[in-house]
């Protein structure tokens, strides 16, 4: 069945778009559709035909469909070159649109919805009107989609001329095909419009349910993925729908299945018996097995959905860890992925068989692979207490080997075993110190020296061995200078013989005088300081009692969680991120431009900083994020830590990697209303003077900041840096201040993006701010986070829908506050006041002498907040009761709301 | 949760875009053949590559075939599951096109894959996949295009996957029942992993709109019908249907009920992970006489009643890179080494039951090694297998009921084939 097309692409010795020209214009059919494969054959490998434009387009008006088909193609790529000529199509477009055969109506709308240009998109409303109604299917189901695409060009075009209206009836339309394309359209509407489209009701629910069984298989992903946003009223309406998509479970295409599956997680979380909970677990596991044969890249998708799954419901996959054994020919994703799972589901019932593969894997070649396997046998010691010694055998058994980077891998799994069980295996130290010289990586050079510092009256030729490392601590990197430092503290406090006695001389030397390293003086000078006032001192905090650390493997926060299970099968579930943190279509016309940068989607925060952490812990990778998270104490661990810790040359890189942020097109003018507080004095900045505080306008959040300059230098090239922070806010673009002469001053508002950067722990209101400018040295200084900025527009709650989140949410859910000073005197004035800060008042109502009013909130992901205030009007004392999904966000909701109420 | 591809790209091996459709205008080709020829580059292996990749706004997935990438771009948050399939079914389209899709294949038939591209993706959302339907007005052939075409009622029915006014003089239906058993052996001898994954591969020949129905000898149908099961019945883990399969009936009453595509499609896939007796169990021991000699005794054993034989055996040993001077001795079948793959491949066109055959090799090795070679990769014995007319499971197809409006009898013919899957033991 091969065809020929090849001879299109062969060229001439004379010029080659005359003669097409000459071709395109011949009066011989057969000629002339020669010549318009061969344009289309330039534009194939690049060529720029645009020029012909006028002739092909004289080719149009053909009987031949695939000619059409392929002028129809030539528009779709040159017409947004030729805007002017481009209307010359539009005859044929619209006659074509009223053909007799419906793939040619289909085919016109179609492409006419392809071309982005004004004067097409103008007269492409009548024949769209038109399809939309038309009698056959296929014409209906095409203009279904044109619809999306014509939103996507002008969405106000599409509302004023009622096609939302049409394309919500052909959810009812009797083509299955047409129902799944008009779901697809809406559920794309919807997701670019702040206003409510795509409602889905009981109603549709069923009707797209009943259609689900006749779609294709690519229409059913599009229904289950739509309505796997609705929420069930309650235990009984989500059994129902579980139950109609079970079946989809047995669908042999993997996507529908995932869909299914999501779908059915999603309900489940409302369906109280467990009996039905269990049933449904036992019903999903089959098919979330099955997913495994499937080709590898689906095997991948389906992996890292499978690792979100056991992290929420850890009994479906309990028992089935033996097919995530990796094969032999895996491509190394599917391996690396699988492993991860292996750990969620090791337990004290597998883990010898879950040994046994980990060895196994840590002899294949693929190096990484082989670090992923050993560090998992150190995060099964981790996690399960019972079987940590069998894991150190094993250990003990690879470092053996000798094969250098499983050496140096198994070290620093092992001086985290320590940490999770002090005190109980350190008769390997001796094994482990005759691997010392092969080690030349940091991070397990920085690990053996934590651990002989840490039990160095335990090694007798500690000071022998730690000296061995003296001699080249110019030349090792930062992570193990800090750490041989350290070391060597703990040394001598535990043996202050004449020896150690020296080398802390030395070292205290190099770590000062010889480096030009912050971190290293810093730590350096603070020991110093310890050891030469109080020694005791000194022993109290360098040989503290460390935290223990515990387990990682489930270790995405629950709301994380929560939202990536809502978004299973899709890359928001792969990357194991919300989609605001890599979609970055803000708005669909203002970004066509090739040009045009986006900002990374990852880390634009603060690299993972190195906390001098009183010697606690050897820096740790970070290799994944979690895991070194999780090895690192939290804050309230570490109390010497001082306050933002990031070291200086972390932060200009991450500052100049900045520039390819999104730049806001319209910044809004300069900020107006009460004075900013004052966050760096002047007396503290060199003479620089920043104010600012978050607001929150027309629904974006912005940082709006005040700069004097009352130094006597002119400063610029001003930036600025966020730390890690509990509700991710970065900057979404630089910070634009313009030269700053002495004495003068600017005003700014940086548009700000939340979810960007995370910080892990319990919600805190404290937001680190680093700004820097080319003169003076790098400020930090700290803000509050006030909770109301980030309540969005959307928050207002039907009162009936109030009543039932009440409801549906434990009484655990509930905190409340008192504000003794707190005065409510215009109960007007206070409602307006709350609602500018997006607390919609719901009702009010008496009880005794007192006022009882009720308000509604929500954070940007969707986390309501149901707010109760009761006070007698006029009177001093508010008392706040507040319900939530986040309890744990109370607090740093009290604190706003008490500052609302002073104003 | 919705999301739609930007554009798909067909790429040549070095990440140059070959053919591609934008359906969205927001990922240029420039952009996309930059990015992913610093993606080949960088890595050379794109099995190490995870096949979903973000940079700079944009995710791209693909797969690769022969030696041609297909890849997704998308700005959205996307259904990756759906797309990477999407991406296999095209594959699967233009193989039914051009019988093999590589890089000439597309050059040759560009005007038709522009043609496919166009139908079977609109705005970036999957449409339609099912290549017999489409290939009923899409054509290769530019000349029967003058016949003016309209879309097959198929493309937008409930029956997607079959147009009406099939005609056959004999209808006749081939079921094929093929399992393939996938077993994992650990270095102790132990089995940690074994399953069966079975298929019932159809190749239809049947005119009009035929309504099919199958029974199997499924625990659970037969129990719900009060049926004595001893011994007889089995127990399916998990069961895929092919599109045409009523989910919701199987649902209610396991009846597995369908209007079938026309030509060959898998109508069913089910696993079973009862753990089964290794068929053909293979031992192997590896001597190292000197530093210069290696000798490799291999024991093979057959492990299923005498009356059924395996057939093509074939027993892949590995053997270290530097081995030369095979001597090999066999009690039955061919040995041959091959050095391109670090394998001894021994071959037993016939295995019955119940058997044990022997093979004796004996390999040179260098005298003088590397101090510090990098570890080899351990291999893994794999074998291949087929053994016809038995099932590891003991399926069976009860009946298969044919019903057509014109009333015509049609003939099923069914046969049973077991093979080996993905069979691996790990050497010691």
């Amino acid at each position: 069945m091969s065809g020929h097309d090849s001879k299109y692409f062969s060229t001439t010795k004379k010029g080659e778009i005359p003669e097409l020209k000459e071709e395109l214009n011949s009066q011989y059919k057969d000629k002339r559709k020669d010549a318009v494969k061969k344009v289309i054959a330039a534009m194939t490998v690049g060529k720029d035909v645009s020029s012909l434009f006028t002739d092909v387009v004289n080719c149009m008006q053909t009987e031949n469909l695939e000619l059409k088909k392929l002028v129809y193609l030539y528009l779709i790529n040159y017409a947004k070159s030729q805007p002017d000529l481009a209307i010359l199509a539009v005859n044929t477009f619209v006659k074509d649109s009223q053909d007799p055969n419906p793939l040619i109506r289909a085919l016109a709308v179609r492409t006419m919805g392809c071309i982005r240009v004004d004067k097409i998109t103008e007269y492409l409303c009548d024949p769209l009107q038109r399809c939309l109604k038309d009698d056959d299917p296929y014409v209906r189901k095409t203009a279904a989609i044109c619809v999306a695409k014509l939103y996507d060009i002008n969405a106000e075009l599409v509302e004023d001329r009622g096609f939302l209206e049409s394309l919500k009836d052909l959810i009812s339309d009797n083509n299955p095909m047409v129902v799944a394309n008009a779901v697809a359209a809406l559920a794309e509407i919807q997701e670019n419009s702040n206003r409510p489209i795509f409602e889905i009701t009981s109603h549709t629910l069923s009707k797209l349910l009943t259609a689900l069984n006749e779609c294709t298989e690519w229409g059913q992903v599009f229904i289950l993925d739509a309505l796997s946003r609705y929420k069930a009223a309650d235990a009984r309406e989500a059994e129902n729908i579980v139950e109609r998509v079970t079946p989809r479970l047995q669908h042999a295409n993997c996507a529908v299945v995932l869909s299914a599956v999501k779908m059915i997680l999603q309900q489940m979380e409302l369906i109280t018996s467990t009996d039905v909970v269990r049933n449904l677990c036992k019903k999903m596991a089959p098919p979330l097995v099955t997913l495994l044969s499937a080709e590898p890249e689906i095997q991948y998708v389906a992996l890292r959905n499978i690792n979100l799954i056991v992290q929420r419901r850890p009994t479906i996959l309990a028992h089935e860890i033996k097919v995530f054994f990796c094969k032999y020919n895996d491509p190394i994703y599917v391996k690396m992925e699988k492993l991860e799972i292996m750990i969620k589901l090791a337990s004290d019932r597998n883990i010898d068989q879950v040994l046994l593969e980990f060895k196994e894997y840590a002899t294949e070649v693929d190096v990484d692979f082989v670090r992923k396997a050993v560090r998992a046998i150190g995060r099964c010691a981790i996690k399960l207490e019972r079987a940590a010694e069998r894991c150190i055998s094993v250990l003990l058994e690879l470092i053996k080997i000798k094969v250098n980077y499983v050496v140096q891998e198994a070290i620093i799994v092992i001086k985290d075993i320590f940490r999770r069980y002090p005190n109980t295996y350190e008769s390997i130290i001796a094994t482990l110190c005759e691997s010392l010289d092969t080690l030349d990586e940091p991070e397990a050079k920085a690990s053996m020296i934590w651990i002989i510092g840490e039990y160095a009256e335990r090694i007798d030729n500690a000071d022998e061995l730690l000296e061995s490392f003296l001699e080249s601590f110019p030349e090792e990197p930062a992570q193990v200078q800090l750490q041989l430092l350290t070391a060597t503290v703990k040394l001598f406090l535990k043996k202050p013989t004449e020896g150690p006695q020296q080398m802390i001389q030395v070292v205290l030397n190099n770590a000062t005088v010889e480096t030009d390293n912050p971190d290293l003086r810093d730590r350096a000078y603070i020991y110093w300081r310890l050891l030469s006032t109080d020694p005791e001192a000194a022993k109290d905090v360098v040989l503290a009692e460390k935290p223990v650390i515990s387990d990682d493997s489930n270790q995405l926060e629950p709301t994380l969680l929560d939202e990536l299970l809502a978004n299973i099968a899709t890359l928001s579930s792969v990357y194991h991120k919300p989609p605001e943190a890599f979609i970055t279509r803000v708005k669909t016309t203002t970004q066509r431009t090739e040009d045009e940068e986006y900002a990374e989607g990852s880390e634009t925060g603060y690299s993972e900083s190195h906390v001098a952490d009183g010697a606690a812990s050897p820096p740790t990778s970070s290799d994944n994020v979690p895991y070194a998270a999780a090895r690192q104490p939290g804050p309230a661990a570490t109390p010497t830590q001082p306050a933002p810790a990031a070291p200086v040359p972390d932060l200009l890189g991450d500052l100049i990697g900045l520039d390819n942020a999104i730049v806001p097109v319209d910044q809004p003018s300069t900020p107006a209303g009460p004075p900013l507080p004052v966050l760096l004095p002047a007396s503290t900045g060199q003479g620089l003077q920043i104010s600012a505080h978050l607001t929150r306008r027309d629904g974006q959040i912005f940082y709006s900041l005040l700069f004097e300059n009352n130094s006597q230098i002119p400063l610029d090239g001003f930036m600025i840096q966020f730390n890690k922070n509990t509700f991710g806010l970065a900057a979404a673009g630089p910070l634009q201040v313009p030269q700053l002469q002495p004495g003068s001053s600017a005003t700014t508002l940086l548009p700000m993006v939340v979810f960007q950067n995370l910080s892990q722990g319990p919600p805190s209101s404290l937001l680190q701010v680093a700004v820097k400018n080319n003169q003076q040295p790098v400020w930090y200084f700290n803000d509050k986070i006030s909770l109301h900025v980030f309540f969005t527009e959307e928050g207002r709650m039907e009162r009936a829908s109030f009543l039932e989140t009440w409801r549906s949410l434990p009484d655990s859910n509930e905190v409340s506050r008192d504000f003794p000073n707190a005065v409510i005197s215009s109960v007007e004035a206070t409602l307006d006041q709350l609602a500018a800060s997006n607390m919609f008042f719901i009702a009010r109502r008496k009880h005794a002498n007192q006022d009882v009013f009720y308000f509604s909130a929500k954070l940007p992901k969707g986390t309501p907040f149901l707010i109760e205030l009761t006070t007698v009007v006029g009177n001093p004392g508010v008392k706040s009761a507040i319900k939530t999904p986040n309890p744990e966000m109370a607090p740093l909701f009290f604190e706003s709301i008490e500052a609302l109420l002073r104003v | 949760m919705a999301g739609a591809a930007s554009a798909l790209f067909l790429l040549d091996i070095k990440g140059r875009v070959l053919i591609w459709r934008d359906y969205r205008g927001d990922v240029s080709a420039v952009q996309a053949e930059r990015f992913f020829t610093k993606l080949i580059e960088k890595e050379g292996d794109p099995q190490s590559q995870d096949p979903v990749v973000y940079d700079n706004g944009v995710t791209y997935m693909f797969i690769q075939h022969n030696n041609v990438y297909l890849m997704a771009a998308s700005r959205q948050n996307c259904n990756a599951a759906s797309l990477l399939l999407f991406l296999h079914r095209v594959v699967d389209v233009f193989k039914h096109y051009f019988e093999e899709l590589e890089e000439e294949s597309l050059r040759d038939n560009f005007v038709v894959v522009y043609e496919l591209l166009d139908e079977i993706m609109d705005f970036g959302f999957p449409q339609f996949t099912e290549a017999k339907i489409l290939s009923e007005f899409i054509k290769t052939d530019a000349y029967r295009m003058e016949v003016t075409q309209r879309p097959p009622m198929a493309v937008t029915n409930a029956v997607s996957w079959r147009s009406e006014g099939i005609r056959y003089k004999k209808n006749e239906v081939f079921l094929d029942v093929v399992e393939s058993v996938n077993i994992l052996v650990n270095s102790n001898g132990q089995i940690i992993r074994s399953d069966v994954v079975g298929a019932l591969k159809m190749r239809t020949y049947l005119s009009g709109m035929p309504e099919c129905k199958l029974g199997l000898n499924d625990r659970v149908l037969l129990e719900a019908q009060g049926r004595t099961t001893k011994g007889k019945a089995i127990d399916l883990d998990d069961t895929k249907f092919h599109q045409c399969v009523r989910l919701a009936r199987f649902e209610n009453d396991r009846t597995i009920s369908f209007i079938p595509p026309d030509g060959s499609f898998d109508l069913m896939t089910y696993r079973l992970s009862t753990q089964v007796k290794p068929l053909i169990w293979v031992e192997a021991q590896v001597e190292r006489h000197s530093r210069s000699r290696i000798e490799i005794m291999v024991k093979a054993r057959s492990q299923f009643k005498e009356r059924s034989t395996a057939t093509n055996v074939e027993i892949e040993l590995p053997v270290t890179s530097d081995a030369t001077n095979p001597n090999v001795r066999t009690s039955m079948g061919s040995a041959a080494y091959a050095p391109e793959n670090d394998a001894l491949v021994w071959k037993i066109k016939s295995f019955p039951g119940n058997k044990e055959y022997m093979l004796r090799a004996e390999f040179t090795l260098p005298s003088i090694t590397a101090e510090d070679a990098a570890p080899e990769r351990k291999a893994p014995i794999r074998v291949k297998f087929e053994i016809p007319y038995f099932t590891v499971s003991g399926i069976q197809v009860r009946y298969l009921k044919i019903i057509e409006k014109s009333g015509y009898q049609a003939l099923p013919w069914v046969r049973y084939i077991t093979m080996a899957g993905e069979y691996e033991l790990r050497l010691i």
